[in-house]
């Protein structure tokens, strides 16, 4: 909407605003350090709103909580603009000078009142009232969301439904104010600046522009495809239908990691020839033809990552890569002279100072300062460049510099699937603060409290199924069902399951997950499943082998 | 961007004027000045404490010594940095706590104790002394408690300077006085979260991680041997910088920066402690009683 893809703004801003607005995040444990700065910023004065389905360890840090049905924010989020526009808080006169397409957006909320909103998302008419005023009154406000809001079969059209919220109160643009996704890996955020998007060009260019093709083919020598490729969810599509007969994984599990994990395995499987470049034999290292074994890019090999605030940082070699691991960037380069083409990068530094000549972001990025600085925010131009904070204060300048920021006016609909008499409940996905993602970076270390995923039930719901605290159960889903040791948790709602995925392992989540994914990202729904679930053994009477295997799968 | 006007007063130090930004302590306008005082209970960033009475100077017109890192400069102050009166207070903070805590991992108390020839031995041999079991309820990092010297520095990161987990406080009084975790519960039975921020700040070895312990234990320890690459985070997407200390092509130990804007040196339990999938990772040696899962 503001043609830039990062956040905003800055941790330090989370120091020094006035409202840190928490939208389907679990910084607390998903964050930790970030959070750090939220805590500052509460304990400088700043007002804590959080909305989760589940009142997570960060929600019970807040001010208000908001209990919202999973995959309802959108129309919480058009009930808030609807308050706003009703009791004529909106800032006129940054909407009329930075803004555009405001009537489409009111029309679209006039419907989403407070009460209307009730029904749909749990949340009380009354708190909603509150809580816009509360922001659209805040003299500096930040919204910052994660997975809880992307990984949603609507995910664009509900981050479209937070942004519109910024444009109304002006809360963009200015320091302490603005929008934050808080990315989930540390370079997620580099890897789409980068053009690891189907997309983008290195630098945010659009692929379909002929003349962001030009700038790159002149500096490469080779024709680009003009055309937007496939993201993940396409690229699955496209291996059902027999268009993709071969893949090249480089540090994903995507076996493991992606919806519905039958079909994921029996996609690649059934490949043609699949070659993995990973540190671990993952499981979908397990189904390759080639294994490229790779070193650990931040602790064997030099380059840089970007976080969560655009800040560009270097990781560093500290020691030597086991075996035959080769950096990554050399593994590429070989593959690539093979193919014919005669690349000559010696160093990580050498591939960024191309970078550096091709994105109109990074060019005052030398290793040198990077390495001084502690990291340096895009964009940076030139060589004095200081960094940059935050984004878009063009938006405040009289009149607006560039692009108005355009209203983009959504409707909800409810998640792909939702519970009925075969699967009444909901599950819904996410991390904990000591695991990260399937478990090939967390599972070595001793976590102190052990390592297991387990089935979070709402005690009232545990109690009416004769479930209690470290049964054995059974959830089944539509793709198929496992076993895992339930665990009572007064934090959900009723009707609501929470699972963690970091075990693959012992207790393959993923195989319960849903495919259904958004058009616009590709995103799979990890947030929403409908389950069925039932008491297989008591606590106490189970062996670890009678749990994490499979019980059947429905889903390949 | 906390916009506080501050002005400029002037404090006499040792007889030599000097100016000093109002709102700050004794000690950082000393500091700013190139003026150091010992301090042991202090830590930069952190809500000092007050505990430890090293850092103490005589002020005119006041009755007892004063804890340069917690008092304000005033127009006009004037202070004694290294009086006699102010030597003798110091060289009897060493003598006590030497006395009653093992100083063997604080080369910086021990750096004092000669430079202000500190005899803990003078109390005779029948001196209180804290004797605690060690604490290895988990195999990320042990509590020594025989070498803590109650500076606060773990109860407060743990508290409102940085975590908001506080798991952490003093329980006790006077010499029982002890860092605790709630009647003595074990750690993984705790609050804790295992962020290991208060390994970072302790400044004794009183809180060691694993490896770091048992490698001193086995004499394979050798900071001389160590090097130190900042590289960033492995983890989630906050980009937090880590310094890996490296020994042998072994990472050893897990810091980060205290002056970078991202984690003042803060981090949580995945970037501190794990590391272990990484080959050259150090192992600690596992514990019969702090393994299994639950």
């Amino acid at each position: 909407m503001y043609g830039a893809g990062g956040a905003t703004t800055s941790y330090e801003e989370m120091e020094h605003t006035s409202l840190l607005f928490l939208w389907g995040a679990n910084p607390r444990e998903a964050h930790p350090i970030i959070f750090h700065h939220m805590l500052r910023g509460i304990k400088n004065g700043a007002r804590l709103v959080v909305v989760d389905p589940r009142f997570t360890s960060t929600a019970q840090f807040a001010h208000i909580y908001l209990r919202v049905r999973v995959g309802t924010d959108i129309a919480l989020a058009n009930a808030i603009g609807q308050v706003i526009l009703e009791e004529g808080l909106a800032h006129q006169a940054f909407i009329e000078n930075a803004t555009e397409g405001l009537s489409a957006y009111q029309e679209k909320v006039a419907r989403y009142t407070p009460e209307f909103a009730e029904a749909v998302t749990g949340v009380p008419a009354s708190q909603i009232r509150t809580v816009a005023r509360l922001y659209a009154q805040a003299p500096r406000a930040i919204i910052a969301w994660t997975l809880g809001i992307t990984e949603h079969h609507n995910a664009t059209d509900t981050v479209y439904a937070l942004a519109n919220l910024a444009n109304l109160t002006g809360h963009i643009g200015r320091y302490g104010a603005g929008l934050a996704p808080l990315r989930g890996q540390n370079n997620v955020q580099g890897g789409g600046d980068m053009g690891a998007l189907p997309n983008r060009l290195p630098g945010g260019f659009e692929v379909e522009n002929p003349e962001a093709r030009a700038r790159f083919e002149a500096a490469w020598g080779v024709k680009i495809p003009p055309k937007v490729g496939r993201h993940q969810s396409l690229m699955f599509d496209g291996m059902e239908k027999g268009e993709i007969r071969v893949a090249y994984v480089i540090g994903e599990n995507p076996v493991m990691s992606e919806a519905n994990h039958a079909r994921v395995e029996r996609l690649f499987a059934g490949l043609d020839f699949l070659v993995v470049q990973d540190v671990f034999l993952t499981e979908t290292a397990a189904l390759a033809d080639v294994v490229l074994p790779s070193a650990l890019s931040w602790v064997e090999c030099d380059g840089t990552v970007t976080s969560s605030e655009r800040r560009v940082q270097l990781v560093r070699k500290a020691v030597d890569p086991p075996g035959e691991a080769r950096d990554d960037i050399m593994i590429i380069q070989a593959l690539a002279r093979r193919l014919g083409h005669d690349w000559h990068y010696t160093s990580a530094e050498d591939v960024w100072n191309e970078v550096r000549t091709l994105s109109p972001l990074h060019p005052g990025m030398s290793y040198q300062r990077l390495a001084a600085a502690g990291g340096l925010q895009w964009p940076c131009p030139d060589e004095d460049h200081p960094g940059t904070k935050f984004l878009h204060d063009r938006l405040w300048k009289w009149p607006v510099e560039g692009k108005r920021a355009p209203f983009v006016p959504v409707d909800w609909e409810p998640p792909r699937e939702t519970p009925d008499d075969d699967f009444p409940f909901l599950l819904t996905t996410g991390r904990r603060l000591e695991f990260y993602n399937t478990g090939t970076q967390s599972r070595a270390y001793h976590w102190p409290r052990g390592q297991m995923t387990y089935v979070q039930i709402h005690p009232a719901d545990a109690e009416r199924l004769g479930i209690q605290d470290g049964d054995l159960v059974q959830v089944s889903s539509r793709r198929g069902s496992l076993r895992a040791p339930a665990r009572l948790d007064p934090t959900l709602a009723p009707g609501l399951l929470f699972m963690a995925f970091h075990h693959p392992d012992l207790v393959p989540t993923n195989l319960l997950t849903v495919d259904a994914w958004d058009p616009k990202s590709g995103t799979a729904e990890f947030k929403a499943a409908a389950v069925a679930l039932k008491r297989v053994a008591p606590r106490g009477s189970w062996t670890e082998d009678m749990l994490g295997k499979e019980v059947s799968r429905h889903g390949a | 961007m906390s916009v506080t006007k501050t002005g400029t007063v002037t404090i006499e130090v040792d007889g030599r004027p000097l100016d000093a930004e109002e709102g700050a302590t004794v000690l950082q306008t000393l500091r700013r000045h190139g003026i150091d005082l010992p301090t042991l209970c202090h830590y930069e960033g952190l809500t000092p404490a007050s505990a430890c009475r090293a850092c103490v100077v005589e002020i005119e017109g006041a009755r007892t010594l004063v804890p340069a890192c917690s008092r304000p400069v005033q127009n006009g102050m004037k202070i004694r940095t290294n009086s006699e009166r102010v030597r003798r207070a110091r060289k009897m903070v060493f003598e006590l706590l030497a006395s009653a805590v093992d100083t063997s991992t604080y080369p910086e108390l021990q750096a004092y104790m000669r430079e202000y020839g500190a005899d803990p031995a003078r109390f005779g041999d029948d001196v209180a002394r804290v004797s605690e079991p060690v604490r290895e309820d988990n195999l990320l990092y042990v509590r020594d408690y025989d070498k803590c010297i109650l500076c606060y520095r773990c109860v407060e990161v743990c508290g409102e300077n940085a975590q908001f987990t506080f798991a952490l406080s003093v329980a006790g009084r006077g010499f029982q006085a002890r860092v605790d975790t709630g009647a003595g519960t074990p750690l993984p039975d705790s609050r804790c979260v295992f962020c290991g921020n208060c390994v970072a700040v302790c400044p004794s070895g009183a809180l060691m991680p694993s490896i770091e312990y048992h490698m001193r234990e086995a004499g394979t320890w050798d900071e001389g041997r160590q090097q130190v690459t900042t590289t960033t985070c492995p983890y989630c997407g906050v980009g937090c910088p880590l310094e890996l200390h490296v020994q042998d092509n072994r990472i050893v130990k897990v810091t980060s920066p205290r002056d970078h804007p991202v984690t003042y040196g803060n981090l949580c339990v995945k970037g501190r402690f794990g590391f272990a999938y990484v080959e050259g990772a150090a192992t600690a040696p596992v514990a019969p009683a702090a393994t299994g899962r639950d």
